[in-house]
This record gives C-alpha cells, sequence and structure tokens, in this order.
C-alpha cells in the first residue's frame, strides 16, 4: 500500500538513514562524554568517534581529515567561511564575489559584510542558472579576496562549472569558496581536483541528522584561514568554539560513508527516476524545465506549469510533499528569486514545482506523483480563465489587466 | 496553510465553471484580477430581461483555493437572484461564509468586483449608464 503524502521535498531535508541512526545511538546514551575532556575514557572515546567521523568525511570530499571543521549545520558554516574570510583577509582586500542565485545563506551573510564596509559583486545567471566565467573573469580586482559560488542549485539543482570557477579565483590570488550543501553525498565532490579553498556542507541533506554540519578548509596550497564568529573554548583549531555535537557528527560521519559507498549507485537510480518523472510531466502543454537540463544534480526536477496559479496547484497536489516556487506569505505573492534569476516571469514562478528525490523515493512512488500532477494541472486550466483564452491565441500580455 | 471545509469543497467540487457566450446581449462579463498578481477571475451572467434576474452564472479562475471557492460561490448565490439583489452582494458575506482568513479577504473583495463588473457589462450592453462600483483599489 502506497502511504500518503509522498514526500518528495529531498533537498529541503532528507530522512534519516536507519543505518545512520543506528550508528549514532551509543553516543546519545552510553558513550556521552566531551570529546575535549583529554583526562579520562570518557572524554577518549568522544574524541576517538569524532576522529573517526572527520576520516570518513574528509574520505567523501577527498581532504585531510584536519581540514574539516564541525558547525551546526550549512548556514553556520556558510557564515564562518565569508565572514571569517572577510576579517582574516582584511588586509589583503574587502572584495567578495557571488552570485544572485546563492542560498540566503550566503547572500544574506554577503549583504552582512557590505554593511561593515565590503564590496560584494552579485554576477547574473542565464537562463539555464549558470554563471559566465568571462564575467567572473571580468569582475576580478587585486581587492577580490573571496569568490563565493555554490555547487549545486537547492531549487533546480543546477550545477555551476567549479573547476573554472575555481581556476579563474587562483589565477587572480582569490580563494575559492562553494556551498556544497546540496551536492555533497550526492554527485563526486572532490577539493583538490575541484580547486576548492572552503566549503559548507551539512548531514541533513545526505540522509544525516539535523543541526550538525561541517565546513571544509583547506590547510596547504595555500593555507587557508578564517576569524572565528564564535568566541569560546577555542575547539576546532581555534575557528570553531562550542563543545562538539558528538552524535551529530557520528551521524554526519556515517551519512558520508554510506554516500561514498552508494553515491554512483543512487545517482543512477535517481536521475533515471527523475528523468521519467520529467518526460511524463513535460506532455502536458506549457510545462517547462528550470534550470539546466546537461548539468544539473541527479535527484531534481523543477517544472513550471503555465497558466496554473502556483497556491491553488500546491493544494490540488496534496498527497505530494513538494515545494512550490512561491512563497505566499500574509500579503503578498514573492515568486521564488532564483526563478526570477533565471529569466522567469513572476507567473511563470510562481507555478513551479520543485521535486526532490531520495535515496528511499520509489518508482511507485513516482508513478503515482504523475498521476496526481498530471490530474491537478488539468483540472485547474479547466478551471483557468487564463487557458481558455491561451486556447483561443489571445495574447494575454496585450490585455490591459485591472490591478487590485 | 488550512483551509475551510467549505473552501476545500469548493476547490474540489468548484460549481459552475464554465463560459457563457458574451456576445450575447443577456450575457455580462466581468474579467478582474491580473496574472502577475495570481489572481484573475472571469465571472458572467445570463440575465432574464423581462424579470431582470440572473438565470445563469458561470465562472472560471485563476488562483488560489480560496480564489476559486470565492468565484464558485459568489455563482451559487447570482442564480435566482434579481440584478438589485447581485448587486447588494458584499464581499464579508462570502469572508463569513467560507470563513476566509484576513490574508485571504482579497479573494472575496476579488469575487465581489467581478458580480459587479458582468452586472456592468451587462447594463452598458443593453444602453443602461454604469454604476460606480469598484470596491478594490488597492
Amino acid at each position: 500500500m502506497l502511504k500518503l503524502p509522498i514526500y518528495l521535498d529531498n533537498n529541503a531535508t532528507t530522512p534519516l538513514d536507519p543505518r545512520v541512526l543506528e550508528a549514532m545511538m551509543p553516543y546519545l546514551t552510553e558513550v556521552f562524554g566531551n570529546a575535549a575532556s583529554r583526562n579520562h575514557p570518557f572524554g577518549w572515546a568522544a574524541e576517538e568517534a569524532v576522529d573517526y567521523a572527520r576520516e570518513q568525511i574528509a574520505g567523501l570530499i577527498n581532504c585531510d581529515p584536519k581540514e574539516i571543521i564541525f558547525t551546526s549545520g550549512a548556514t553556520e558554516s556558510d557564515n564562518l567561511a565569508i565572514k571569517g574570510v572577510f576579517e582574516m583577509y582584511a588586509q589583503k582586500g574587502n572584495h567578495v564575489i557571488t552570485t544572485t542565485t546563492e542560498h540566503k545563506a550566503v547572500l544574506d551573510t554577503c549583504k552582512h559584510i557590505e554593511k561593515l564596509g565590503g564590496k560584494v559583486t552579485y554576477l547574473p545567471v542565464n537562463a539555464q542558472g549558470l554563471i559566465s566565467l568571462e564575467e567572473l573573469e571580468a569582475a576580478m580586482t587585486p581587492e577580490t579576496i573571496l569568490v563565493s559560488i555554490m555547487y549545486g542549485n537547492n531549487e533546480t539543482g543546477t550545477i555551476q562549472p567549479i573547476r573554472e570557477i575555481a581556476a579563474i579565483a587562483h589565477k587572480h590570488g582569490a580563494l575559492f569558496m562553494t556551498d556544497g550543501t546540496q551536492a555533497v553525498g550526492k554527485i563526486p565532490v572532490d577539493v583538490i581536483a575541484d580547486g576548492i579553498d572552503l566549503m559548507a556542507f551539512t548531514a541533513h541533506k545526505m540522509y544525516g541528522p539535523k543541526g550538525v554540519g561541517a565546513m571544509y578548509v583547506r590547510r596547504k596550497n595555500p593555507r587557508v584561514k578564517v576569524t572565528a564568529q564564535m568566541d569560546g573554548g577555542g575547539h576546532e583549531r581555534g575557528m570553531r568554539s562550542g563543545t562538539l555535537n558528538v552524535p551529530g557528527i557520528v551521524g554526519l560521519g556515517k551519512a558520508c560513508e554510506l554516500a561514498k559507498k552508494e553515491m554512483a549507485a543512487d545517482a543512477e537510480r535517481l536521475s533515471t527516476m527523475r528523468d521519467r518523472l520529467e518526460k511524463e510531466l513535460l506532455n502536458l502543454e506549457e510545462s517547462y524545465v528550470n534550470g539546466s537540463v546537461e548539468r544539473r544534480l541527479p535527484h531534481v526536477a523543477n517544472i513550471s506549469f503555465k497558466y496554473v496559479e502556483g497556491e491553488g496547484l500546491m493544494m490540488g497536489v496534496k498527497d505530494l510533499a513538494v515545494s512550490s516556487g512561491s512563497a505566499c506569505t500574509s500579503a503578498s505573492l514573492e515568486p521564488s528569486y532564483v526563478l526570477k534569476a533565471l529569466g522567469l516571469s513572476d507567473d511563470l514562478a510562481h507555478s513551479s514545482l520543485r521535486f526532490g528525490l531520495s535515496r528511499f523515493t520509489t518508482d511507485e512512488q513516482i508513478d503515482y506523483a504523475i498521476g496526481h500532477v498530471k490530474e491537478a494541472v488539468t483540472k485547474l486550466r479547466e478551471m483557468s480563465p487564463l487557458w481558455e483564452m491561451f486556447k483561443e491565441g489571445i495574447d494575454l500580455d496585450k490585455i490591459e489587466w485591472a490591478e487590485h | 496553510m488550512a483551509y475551510s471545509d467549505k473552501v476545500i469543497d469548493h476547490y474540489s467540487n468548484p460549481r459552475n465553471v464554465g463560459t457563457l457566450d458574451k456576445s450575447k446581449k443577456s450575457v455580462g462579463t466581468g474579467l478582474v484580477g491580473a496574472p502577475e498578481c495570481g489572481d484573475v477571475m472571469r465571472l458572467q451572467i445570463e440575465v432574464d430581461e423581462a424579470t431582470n434576474t440572473i438565470t445563469d452564472a458561470k465562472f472560471k479562475t485563476f488562483g488560489c483555493g480560496s480564489a476559486i471557492a470565492s468565484s464558485s460561490l459568489a455563482t451559487e448565490w447570482l442564480k435566482g437572484k434579481t440584478v438589485d439583489e447581485a448587486l447588494a452582494i458584499d464581499n464579508m458575506e462570502i469572508v463569513e461564509e467560507l470563513a476566509l482568513p484576513p490574508v485571504k479577504i482579497h479573494c472575496s473583495v476579488l469575487a465581489e468586483d467581478a458580480i459587479k463588473s458582468a452586472i456592468n457589462d451587462y447594463r452598458v450592453k443593453n444602453g443602461l449608464p454604469e454604476l460606480e462600483t469598484a470596491k478594490s483599489h488597492h
């Protein structure tokens, strides 16, 4: 029996893999020591578990275990990396380059450093959600200390040309940071081959627990340092104070180990399912994929259905847990800024659905989702005056709408 | 957002979805809202000239569940009413009937505008002066 609603919002968060929970359990109960307690076995056991997790994580992204700084999640890692570099490298310059489609954890951090006197360039993206390498190169100045561009986008799954971006940043003497939240554990991320100096990622997007994440900080070629944003006991090489979340860290470690082992098979299975879902939904007239089809995370599809209103669509697909490109807040309808950055009109951004598949998604669930979305879109279009006008060949842009 | 049972009922089983022949003199059409605001309602009435009574009403709405429910309910209420009675429908009656939350009151305002706009269209077609009606100007 198919259980409803079906969870297809795995870019928001993933369920905890039972194997991860199993690894965490002892550290929630009998092994409770503080990893910073150096003078008794309780502390040693905790520290050993943390060190093992560091190795598991390092194995996934091809870094040295010492280069992992534990945090509370990707938002903290983004903050720490950007603000930390801005403070640490203030002597060198004050310019940061990012994109308009970053997560708010990056965008709002950049706004914060602008208030502190920093300069930030927000690179636009093309219709596929990709930045232009020429524009990046042109934006580089002698004051540029950091280029921060996400690996894979959370709304569209679009994967930026990371290696090329890193090369341009390094050519001009800047550091390269990437928000790897959606990519790590889903596609191969290799900090050496990719040329990444700093990276934010989190456990709960790859079947680990919430509330724990990490920042990768390169230790050689070049040795990167960030100024701590929290004062305290000087944990994590002085970059992030605070007693380590040992069970969470063990969970992140286990999630990384599983990802390394299963990523290739998961990616193949999920992209096959995703492509089937997408192909079926694109059979509906006037439906469009948002973002790049060629350069995309394997488990993500973002599709707009023209002439259907977003909130009504969400109500129609009540058996699916998905995200829409429409953030309907109290009085105003705010279309997704990511989709707007791709050049989508407000109405097309509103009528988009984001599907995020997971290791636990089944073919049966995808079959149901296809039927459910098709039915909802068809029904809403039969009810939509805009669809009727479109079918009659009326140009909706030429109508003088009575604004309200 | 939690919708009331009545909103869910109208959304799931909308009454009077459809199109009347707008070229007929007895049919008035109101098209209100704008796609970029997320709501467009088209409400149509057919009026029996002799009795000044609304004999049929149809709608099509692009919008959220509350907008669909507001227009669906409006068509239910319009049938059988005289044009003057229809003009007296206040958006707050729709709010009450559907238990709309404050953020969805604009859906009821739009429905009232659509009713008045349809009546005006009918009036103009039949050589009557247009009424000052528009309630929404926010």
